[in-house]
């Protein structure tokens, strides 16, 4: 084509060559939207069987529980869930007849092993239960408690702690007036985060939550909620619920547990939307049984 | 029965409804053109009104199990894919009733004979809407996927009758005003047999749990390998 002028491209066509740029909204990340794979863990349970006496409660449990994320554990009653995360901070240790065979590592180490020391586990695993539980002491007290067992601290950085706790616990401005009146005088849902700043003021790793908001209203729950979205960046939560609703908002990878098994792990938004497995389904849909 | 799956029972029998009035709509337009039949066209322009009224019913129906019962999993997927079909529905009445408004200007013009062709088209496009609504009812992806294939046929036909209308103004031009009509109404066919694969589309992602919208696989072949071969769904 010797001699044929090659025409410039007019501004329009230009522009139409040009592929727009995919819209990006910024949007909270929740699991599903992101590798687990190269997501860090902070506890891989491998083979965990579970005992009470003789009967056997938990078979072969295996799950990753991500660093810094929230994951929910669900399924109907008696199906193992508050069974499986008590193994995490051995806690069913203070239960004869009890006893957890497999692995529970964390930093490499095996938890279930007789080397743990168990105070110091249960300062970096924290634990949360069903019904708010405050000591019969100050609010002050509450708080200060665990600290006390952990580290020799001065008046004023207990009292420092104390207050960072109550704060990232989003209770401080409820309480600040009141921190020398009874833990158990305030209301159930300000107990329960009053549970929740005694364990993170002992600066755990890990929190679990056996079905925390069960005993409260929902505008208290919205409140726990709303602290264990805060919370995540900080801590990995393990959160036990029988609130489906509370674990599609909150959690990023969701276990859901039936007679003792783990029938299905994944991401939150796949295991409401889309999930694998036939019993999973059936239990989020309300067709169980 | 728990209420959840009552009210879904309910939206399923008013969506199957509402696609059945969306079906004879569309037939009975296409015999007020074929027949040069006016009172048949007002019968589909007056049911417009009444598909109007059901597409607005099922989508409350719709929202209030959204508000009501949060569903999850198939049940958020069925009322999730309820919801588009729904509208679909809709713009098909809509489109059968421009069918129909054509078939009413066409006995004011001296009698052409309808091309064989716009018969095939318009016999497939029935045809496609009510294999898209029985892939609904069964929840056959199956049954969705030769839906999705059977559109392009559809869209060969249209750039054959395209052809065929051009070629009888040539013959006849006195009858122009006659033939543009027709014209219109391949238009308002090729249209609706889109929005009857959006419907299959829909059917897919209800059973199946994935997305197929713009997904656009070079062979048949490779649409029935894409999500497996049966209607088996999201669950093992």
């Amino acid at each position: 084509m010797v001699g044929t002028k090659v025409e410039e491209p007019t501004q329009i066509q230009r522009e139409a060559t040009v592929v727009p740029p995919r819209l990006e909204v910024a949007e909270e990340r929740r699991g599903g939207d992101e590798d687990f794979e190269s997501l860090p863990s902070q506890i891989s349970v491998r083979n965990l069987d579970f005992f009470y006496g003789k009967e056997q409660a938990l078979f072969d449990n295996e799950i990753e529980i991500k660093k810094n994320r929230v994951t929910a554990v669900i399924g109907p009653s008696g199906c193992g869930k508050s069974t499986h995360i008590r193994t995490y901070n051995r806690i069913f240790n203070l239960y004869r007849d009890q006893r957890a065979t497999g692995e529970v590592m964390m930093d490499g180490v095996n938890l279930l092993s007789s080397q743990t020391d168990l105070l110091d586990l249960r300062r970096r695993v924290g634990m949360i239960f069903q019904k708010p539980s405050p000591f019969p002491m100050t609010v002050f007290d509450n708080v200060a408690y665990g600290l006390r067992q952990h580290y020799r601290l001065s008046r004023s950085e207990l009292s420092d702690r104390v207050e960072h706790a109550l704060k990232r616990s989003a209770i401080w401005d409820e309480v600040k007036a009141k921190l020398n009146e009874p833990g158990n005088a305030l209301s159930g849902g300000q107990q329960q985060r009053l549970c929740i700043a005694r364990a993170i003021a002992a600066e755990p790793e890990v929190l679990l939550m056996d079905e925390p908001c069960s005993a409260i209203d929902p505008v208290a729950t919205a409140k726990i909620e709303e602290l264990v979205l805060d919370l995540k960046s900080r801590y990995t939560i393990v959160l036990v619920t029988h609130n489906m609703q509370q674990a599609a908002r909150v959690s990023d990878y969701t276990a859901f547990f039936f007679q003792g098994h783990i029938i299905e792990f994944g991401p939150t938004t796949q295991i409401f939307s889309n999930p694998a497995k036939k019993q999973t389904e059936e239990y989020i849909t309300g067709r169980f049984g | 029965m728990r209420h959840l799956q009552r009210e879904i029972d309910r939206l399923k029998r008013k969506i199957l409804g509402l696609g059945a009035l969306v079906e004879d709509s569309l037939r009975l337009a296409f015999q007020a053109i074929d027949q040069r039949d006016p009172a048949k066209a007002r019968r589909v322009i007056e049911a417009d009104h009444v598909i109007d009224q059901n597409e607005v019913d099922v989508e409350e129906d719709c929202l209030k199990i959204l508000a009501l019962y949060q569903p999850v999993a198939s049940d958020l997927r069925f009322v999730a894919a309820v919801i588009k079909i729904n509208s679909e529905l809709e713009r098909i009445g809509d489109l059968a009733s421009n069918i129909a408004e054509r078939a009413l200007q066409l006995t004011d013009e001296h009698p052409v004979p309808v091309p064989h062709v716009l018969s095939t088209m318009a016999d497939r496009t029935q045809c496609i809407l009510e294999r898209a609504l029985d892939a609904l009812v069964r929840q056959d992806a199956v049954g969705a996927r030769q839906v999705l294939v059977a559109d392009d046929e559809i869209d060969v036909l249209y750039a054959r009758l395209i052809e065929d209308l051009k070629d009888i103004i040539r013959e006849d031009p006195d009858h122009l005003d006659a033939i543009v009509l027709l014209f219109s109404v391949a238009r308002y066919l090729e249209r609706l047999a889109d929005h009857a694969t959006n419907i299959a589309e829909d059917v897919l992602y209800m059973v199946e749990g994935e997305i197929y919208r713009h997904q656009t696989p070079d062979t048949p072949e490779e649409l029935f390998r894409v999500g497996g071969s049966d209607s088996g769904g999201g669950v093992d």
